[in-house]
Parts: structure tokens; C-alpha cells; sequence
């Protein structure tokens, strides 16, 4: 075996004899069809035609969804305050009855590996549900072709208007668009900043001009973001900018579902009567209608096979059933299959058993092991923290009545939306007694530093330091934690 | 202000920077003018490894304009900020600058609060809430590091809380101790009281003045050397505030408890200081923080030592 840097000293030379190198040639297909290209493209407008469908329900089902969520969370009060907010200034985040402190990050990291794995899960059973269904770039594009559908018309109705002159009918079919698009932008940038700033102060800022700059930052950044991204950039953002939809092909397997046309039966193609006999004519069932391609939100030919442009949202899989129907053709020419099954024939019972296999047992595993996990340690976890810094200037200390003192800063914080009175307590030592106040109370949601005193009889230990506890714990029983620090005693 | 002897390495980070620019220019009009084959298929006609081929993946010309848009920005920020080797930019814009300027602001975004503050007596002020906030705040930042977060000091650093002053305990004197610092200065003391013997008997009868354990024949024999120490700690041994000796009667031992401890400090004796913080503090600020540390033994009810 020669070594890796030799064959790189080699690289410019001629091959001596004896030294097996592969070579590579590129060679150029003779192929009088190529043409020469720029290494540059320009965006192509896509129009993708309204369809409707099963799978088109489904669409419109998570985008209502998940928009009442997005629009609707920020207004819903929990007790005395808004139930869900990310005060950021503050540092308490709140969610319905919970009250987070940075300390808490670790369930921020739970819930993204449990969304990576929930992914990972729906790719390998179903492929790229997340971009058809859920992804904020094809909701928000979803609602945005809504708006421009019912203000320019339909795919045709809008690539005439985009070849039309300029005219006055254009011009305010246009800014009529622009003014919805916009005006639904900045709603969305003022709830994404409600969830940062309490939304309903925040409405009220605006009307008497006293909102703050960085939310007025915020407000029009992420509505620029909304209309740039809905309104112009669509589906070059998943073609070009988005990592997931290059990673979530390679989740795909063979026996995962994706949208496949069923080329053994479609083809060959071509546009025949209804009433004719495609076998009598030579053609499969594909009547070459094209519509497929104008339904497609990201402007693929599926009839090409699986590309990574394909977002999964089955629009051309409702398009065709509907031509299908109409030509009195069984539905499913395309259709969600896998690759195994479109190769063997096989019909859903085969498919659905397939969609139990080691990969997707164990996404499903992990994920609700992490998941039930999460839950148990949100439900049970105390509403209270303590951090403990030792005085860093006074080491130890002797004070009357022959005792040896030591200084430590507790944080307390309540987690809890109550005033909360603790008490303080320590063990691990003989003799040791906490010499400063032993209840502290803290007002709801906050966190206080609490300088403590422990105290233990003078030559009770060896010098050195010890290991001591603090308990903590709310008055009357409740919650109470353990922390741990050291005593030190001076030689 | 550089911090090199020539400018070999700002011409050189200049050069870089704007020579990376440059060729990233050149990249995009050399790449915009190539044009590659492209078949039917969409792909190059390349093919490696028997069947691997290559596709046609052009780059969109929204993305070719944010290169530009890129190239531009960095123009731009290289004149108006610092950044192209020494040249500090047309805004004059500095780290220095905005951290001076936020503190310019914050000052003065303070002071209507420490006016309020300083037209009141340290009394009052140490009544105050808000004012005792900031005190407890300006304490951790610059006394905390020698007198203990809790003020209760440690050896060599007074307590601030136990109402026994060396340089006095009114406001005006805690006052003048924060602005101007003290120094507190023991000489070695063995020579004037005599004997090591003579040494131990004094140390016991220091222990007698404020009922501390000890040896009561010695300290009785003690008791007329005292008169070495008596010019400083007075003859009752109560020390004077003026001088900032200490009372031995109290039972407080700033410099360590017991025999021992005692009769190293007459035989070695100790200088003590305490910084001023007239230049780090604002007089206002010194006022709020007197009022602080006054109200810690003047206002908060005697906690009961356990």
C-alpha cells in the first residue's frame, strides 16, 4: 500500500511502469442536442394552477391549523397574563401554567431532537410531509397564491396578466395584491413579535406611537421575510436555500411513500377521445394533459420520476385523479407509493406492512422515549431553584461565641406564579447551623440573591475543606431542592 | 492605535481583504461570460466512472445578486467602518466610542434618580428602597471583593454591620472613608512593652478587656505594660476614632482571635489600608452607597447571632 502523499507527488507525472494508477477521462456524449447554457439561470415564474382534492383538504386543513395557532397563541390569557410569551428581557418564559427560566434550556433542546426525530419519522414513513403540509414557506406560499388567485384569477388568467402591457386594470388588479399581501405580512410580523412582547400593550404602543425600535425592527423585518418569501421567492427558497430539503431525501428508502407516477401504466402518452380504446391506439393511460406540471407549486414534471424539487404535497396526484375520473380511467396514475411497490405491483396492504421496519420502530422508539420523558420531567419538575456561590472574599471566618463562619449567595428562584415563602437549611456538618435568616420570601416568578451564613462550632472538623447541603424548600412542605457546596476551615 | 511598530501588517490585511473582494468580482464576471454544453437531458455530457453524468445546475440570478449586494455591503462597511487594516472608516465609528457613549447615556438616564437621592440626608436615603437596591448593587461591585457580600469582612477587612467602628461610624465619616480611603497603622510593639513574657502577659490582658478567656495572672501582670499601647487604644483600651485604633474591650478581633493572633500583632504590628473610590465612584454615588452601609448597622434590626 504506498502512501497517500505519495500518489500525490505523483499526480503531475508520467506513470512509471509498474505504477497502477486508475484514470479517469471525462468524456463528453456526442450529442448534437447540446446547446450552450449560462452557468446562470433566471428565476422562471411559476403559476401553479388551483386544484382540488383529497390531498388539497388536507393542505388547507394544516394550514387553518397550524394559523390558528400562530395567529390565535399570542391572545390567549392565562390568568393575569398573556398564557404564552418569551420574555426576553425578563427571562421568564411562559407557557399556559409554566414558567421557564433560562436554566430550563435543556426542554428547548428536548423538544428540537424530539421535532428532528419526529422528521426523521414522518420522511422515512411518508416522505417530505413537512414541506407539503406544515413548512411555514409552502403555508405561508398556500395563502398567498390563495389571495393572488382570488385578486388575478386562475394559472392562465395570471400568465396573461404577467404578458399584458401595462394598464389600468393591471395596475390595480397589482397593487390591490401587493396591499393584501403586505397588509397580511405585517400581521404576521406583529404576532411573530407578540410572542416576545406582550401583543395586546403591544397594539396599544402602536396606536399612541410609542412602540420600541428593535419591535418595530422586528415587525417589519420578519413581515419583509413573510412577503419576500411567500410572495416572490416560493420555491426557490426549498430548491436553493433550504438544507432540510436536500437531507430529507437521504431518510427516503426504498419502501418509503412517495408521489410516484405509474409509468408501466401511463405510458406511452398521448391525448386520445374518451371514448376511444387506449390499448386499440397503443397508449397507456396517461393522456398527456400536462396538468400535473401546472398544478406543481415547485413547476417539476413528476411523470420524470422522484427529484428533489418535489415537495410531497400531492397536487398533481388530485389533478389527476380528477382527469382520470373523467375519463372514466381507474384513479392512481400518480399516487403516494413507494418505490418497492410501484416495481412489484404491490396493493396498500403490502405497503402499510412495510411501513413498520427497523428504521422507522426505531425513530418511533427514541422518539417516544424522548417525548414521554420530556412530559414526566415538565410535570414533575420542582418550581424552584437554587444556585449556590461561595463568598469568594471572605474564606472563613471567626466570629463570637467560638464559631467559624462561611458566606455563600444563594439564588433562590420561584418558578411558580405565587409568593413564595422558603426556608433555608443546611446539613453535612456537626454542629452546623445556618446563622442568617432562615425564611426568605420571593415574589412571584422571581429570582433573588440571599447571602447566607453557616455556621459550626469552632475545631468541631479538621481543617480543610468539607462537603455541606443546602436545603431549601417552600415553608409548610412542597417543593424543595438539594444543593450542594463546601465548608472551609482554616488550618 | 495600532499595536505594531510599522504598518507592514495593516497594509497587508488591507491588501488582503480588498484583493478578496476583487476576486470575488472577477469570479462572477469570469463564471457570467462561460457557457457550458447542456443536452436535452439537462445534463453536461460529462460522464465519470462508466455512467456517472453530471447535471446542469445553474445558479439562479437572484443569488448571483445578493453576491453583488454582498460585495457592495462590504464596500461599503470597509468606508465607513474600521476594518481595512489601520483606516478607522468615515463614521469614526469605535468600540470605545459606543461604550463611552452608553455610559454617557446611562449616567444620564441615572441622574434625575440620584438627584432625588443626593438633596436627601443619608438617613433618609438609606430608608429608601430603590436606593438601598442600587447601595446593595454598587457594594457587590466594589466592596464585596474585600468586606464579603454580606459586608460581615473577614480577617484583616471590618465588619460593616456590628456598629463598632475604627474611623468612626456617622455618615460623614463613612463618607470620607469611601471617597478618600484609609490607612490603618499598628508599629511593632514588642520593644516598647519589653519581654516575650512581657508580650504574652499584655495579650492576656487585652483578652481581659472585653471578658475573653484568659490567664487572669497574667493578665494582671499585663496590665502595667498596657501603658505602651495606651497611647493609641487609650488607657480603658476603647481606642479613638480619630486615630482609627481599635477598641479591645468589644470582643471584635479584625485581626484574628486568641493569644496567638494578639501577640503577632504586637510584635509585628500591621498596616491596613482601605482604597479610595473617589475615582472609580461619583460623589453621588458614594452617597448612595454611604447610605447603604450606614443603614446596615444603623437601620436593619440587630441580627441576632446565633
Amino acid at each position: 500500500m504506498r502512501p497517500l502523499w505519495g500518489l500525490i507527488g505523483d499526480c503531475s507525472l508520467e506513470p512509471t511502469s509498474g505504477d497502477r494508477r486508475k484514470i479517469i477521462p471525462i468524456v463528453a456524449a456526442a450529442d448534437d442536442s447540446a446547446e450552450l447554457v449560462s452557468l446562470y439561470a433566471a428565476q422562471q415564474k411559476i403559476h401553479p394552477r388551483s386544484v382540488s382534492g383529497f390531498f388539497s383538504q388536507w393542505r388547507w386543513a394544516l394550514v387553518i391549523f397550524t394559523q390558528l395557532v400562530f395567529y390565535g397563541l399570542p391572545w390567549l390569557e392565562w390568568g393575569q397574563r398573556q398564557a404564552v410569551l418569551f420574555d426576553l428581557g425578563a427571562r421568564r418564559f411562559f407557557i399556559f401554567g409554566l414558567v421557564l427560566y433560562p436554566q430550563d434550556f435543556i426542554y428547548l433542546t428536548g423538544l428540537l431532537v424530539i421535532s428532528a426525530l419526529a422528521l426523521f419519522l414522518f420522511t422515512a414513513v411518508a416522505g417530505r410531509l413537512w414541506c407539503g403540509y406544515a413548512c411555514p414557506q409552502t403555508v405561508y406560499t398556500e395563502i398567498f397564491l390563495w389571495i393572488e388567485h382570488h385578486i388575478e384569477g386562475d394559472r392562465q388568467a395570471r400568465i396573461r396578466l404577467d404578458g399584458a402591457p401595462m394598464s389600468l386594470e393591471k395596475i390595480v388588479k397589482r397593487s390591490f395584491k401587493h396591499i393584501v399581501w403586505l397588509t397580511l405580512s405585517v400581521w404576521t410580523g406583529y404576532t411573530f413579535v407578540g410572542y416576545f412582547s406582550p401583543i395586546r400593550d403591544l397594539g396599544m404602543e402602536f396606536l399612541t406611537t410609542q412602540m420600541g425600535g428593535w419591535e418595530i425592527f422586528w415587525v417589519l423585518f420578519y413581515g419583509f421575510a413573510t412577503y419576500g418569501n411567500a410572495g416572490f421567492m416560493r420555491e426557490q427558497v426549498c430548491k436553493y436555500m433550504c438544507p432540510y430539503a436536500r437531507f430529507q431525501s437521504a431518510m427516503f428508502d426504498k419502501d418509503t411513500l412517495i408521489v410516484t407516477y405509474d409509468e408501466a401504466r401511463g405510458d406511452p402518452r398521448g391525448s386520445r377521445s374518451r371514448k376511444a380504446d387506449p390499448a386499440a391506439l397503443g397508449l397507456g393511460s396517461c393522456v398527456d394533459c400536462s396538468l400535473c406540471v401546472q398544478v406543481c407549486p415547485t413547476g417539476i414534471d413528476i411523470r420524470k420520476g422522484l427529484q428533489y424539487e418535489c415537495i410531497g404535497c400531492g397536487a398533481c396526484v388530485d389533478v389527476c385523479d380528477t382527469v382520470m375520473d373523467k375519463m372514466n380511467y381507474p384513479r392512481g396514475l400518480i399516487r403516494y407509493s413507494t418505490q418497492n411497490a410501484v416495481s412489484n405491483q404491490w396493493g396498500r396492504p403490502e405497503i402499510m406492512q412495510r411501513v413498520f421496519r427497523p428504521r422507522t420502530i426505531l425513530y418511533g422508539v427514541v422518539l417516544l422515549a424522548l417525548t414521554v420523558g420530556l412530559m414526566a420531567s415538565l410535570v414533575l419538575r420542582t418550581p424552584l431553584k437554587v444556585d449556590i456561590v461561595r463568598d469568594r472574599a471572605a474564606l472563613s471566618r471567626i466570629v463570637s461565641g467560638g464559631k467559624l463562619e462561611n458566606v455563600y449567595r444563594l439564588q433562590i428562584m420561584n418558578a411558580t406564579e405565587k409568593e413564595q415563602t422558603y426556608v433555608i437549611q443546611a446539613t453535612g456538618l456537626e454542629g452546623i447551623e445556618v446563622a442568617s435568616e432562615q425564611q426568605v420570601v420571593i415574589e412571584p416568578a422571581q429570582s433573588r440573591w440571599v447571602p447566607v451564613r453557616l455556621q459550626i462550632p469552632y475545631g468541631a472538623v479538621p481543617p480543610g475543606s468539607h462537603t455541606v447541603y443546602f436545603a431549601v424548600g417552600e415553608a409548610g412542605g412542597g417543593a424543595h431542592v438539594s444543593e450542594k457546596s463546601v465548608f472551609l476551615v482554616p488550618r | 492605535m495600532s499595536d505594531f511598530k510599522s504598518n507592514f501588517w495593516s497594509v497587508y490585511v488591507a491588501a488582503v481583504t480588498l484583493g478578496g473582494i476583487l476576486a470575488c468580482l472577477l469570479l462572477l464576471w469570469i463564471a457570467s461570460r462561460k457557457k457550458v454544453a447542456a443536452t436535452a437531458d439537462n445534463t453536461t455530457g460529462h460522464v465519470w466512472d462508466e455512467d456517472l453524468r453530471e447535471m446542469n445546475n445553474p445558479l439562479p440570478l437572484w443569488w448571483v445578486g445578493l453576491f453583488i449586494i454582498t460585495v457592495v455591503f462590504g464596500l461599503g462597511y470597509l468606508t465607513f467602518y474600521p476594518g481595512l487594516g489601520d483606516f478607522a472608516g468615515k463614521l469614526g465609528w469605535s468600540t470605545a466610542n459606543e461604550y463611552e457613549k452608553e455610559v454617557a447615556k446611562a449616567n444620564k438616564e441615572l441622574e434625575p434618580l440620584y438627584a432625588r437621592f443626593t438633596s436627601l440626608s443619608v438617613e433618609d436615603v438609606a430608608k429608601d428602597p430603590q436606593a438601598k437596591a442600587i447601595g446593595e448593587r454598587l457594594f457587590m461591585n466594589n466592596c464585596a471583593q474585600c468586606h464579603g457580600s454580606d459586608a460581615r469582612g473577614s480577617k484583616g477587612f471590618p465588619n460593616l454591620t456590628d456598629g463598632d467602628w475604627l474611623h468612626g461610624g456617622t455618615p460623614e465619616k463613612i463618607t470620607e472613608t469611601i471617597t478618600g480611603g484609609r490607612i490603618g497603622n499598628m508599629p511593632p510593639m514588642a520593644a516598647a512593652v519589653g519581654t516575650a513574657d512581657d508580650v504574652k502577659n499584655v495579650a492576656n490582658y487585652v483578652l481581659s478587656l472585653s471578658g475573653s478567656p484568659h490567664d487572669s495572672l497574667r493578665a494582671s501582670l499585663g496590665k502595667a505594660k498596657f501603658g505602651a499601647c495606651a497611647a493609641c487604644h487609650g488607657a480603658d483600651g476603647k481606642g479613638n476614632q480619630a486615630l482609627g485604633s481599635a477598641n479591645l474591650t468589644d470582643d471584635i478581633w479584625l485581626h484574628g482571635y486568641g493569644e496567638a493572633a494578639i501577640i503577632n500583632m504586637i510584635n509585628n504590628g500591621k498596616t491596613n489600608q482601605m482604597p479610595a473610590q473617589a475615582e472609580k465612584l461619583t460623589a453621588a454615588q458614594i452617597h448612595v452607597l454611604a447610605s447603604y452601609v450606614w443603614g446596615m448597622s444603623n437601620l436593619a434590626p440587630a441580627a441576632a447571632a446565633k
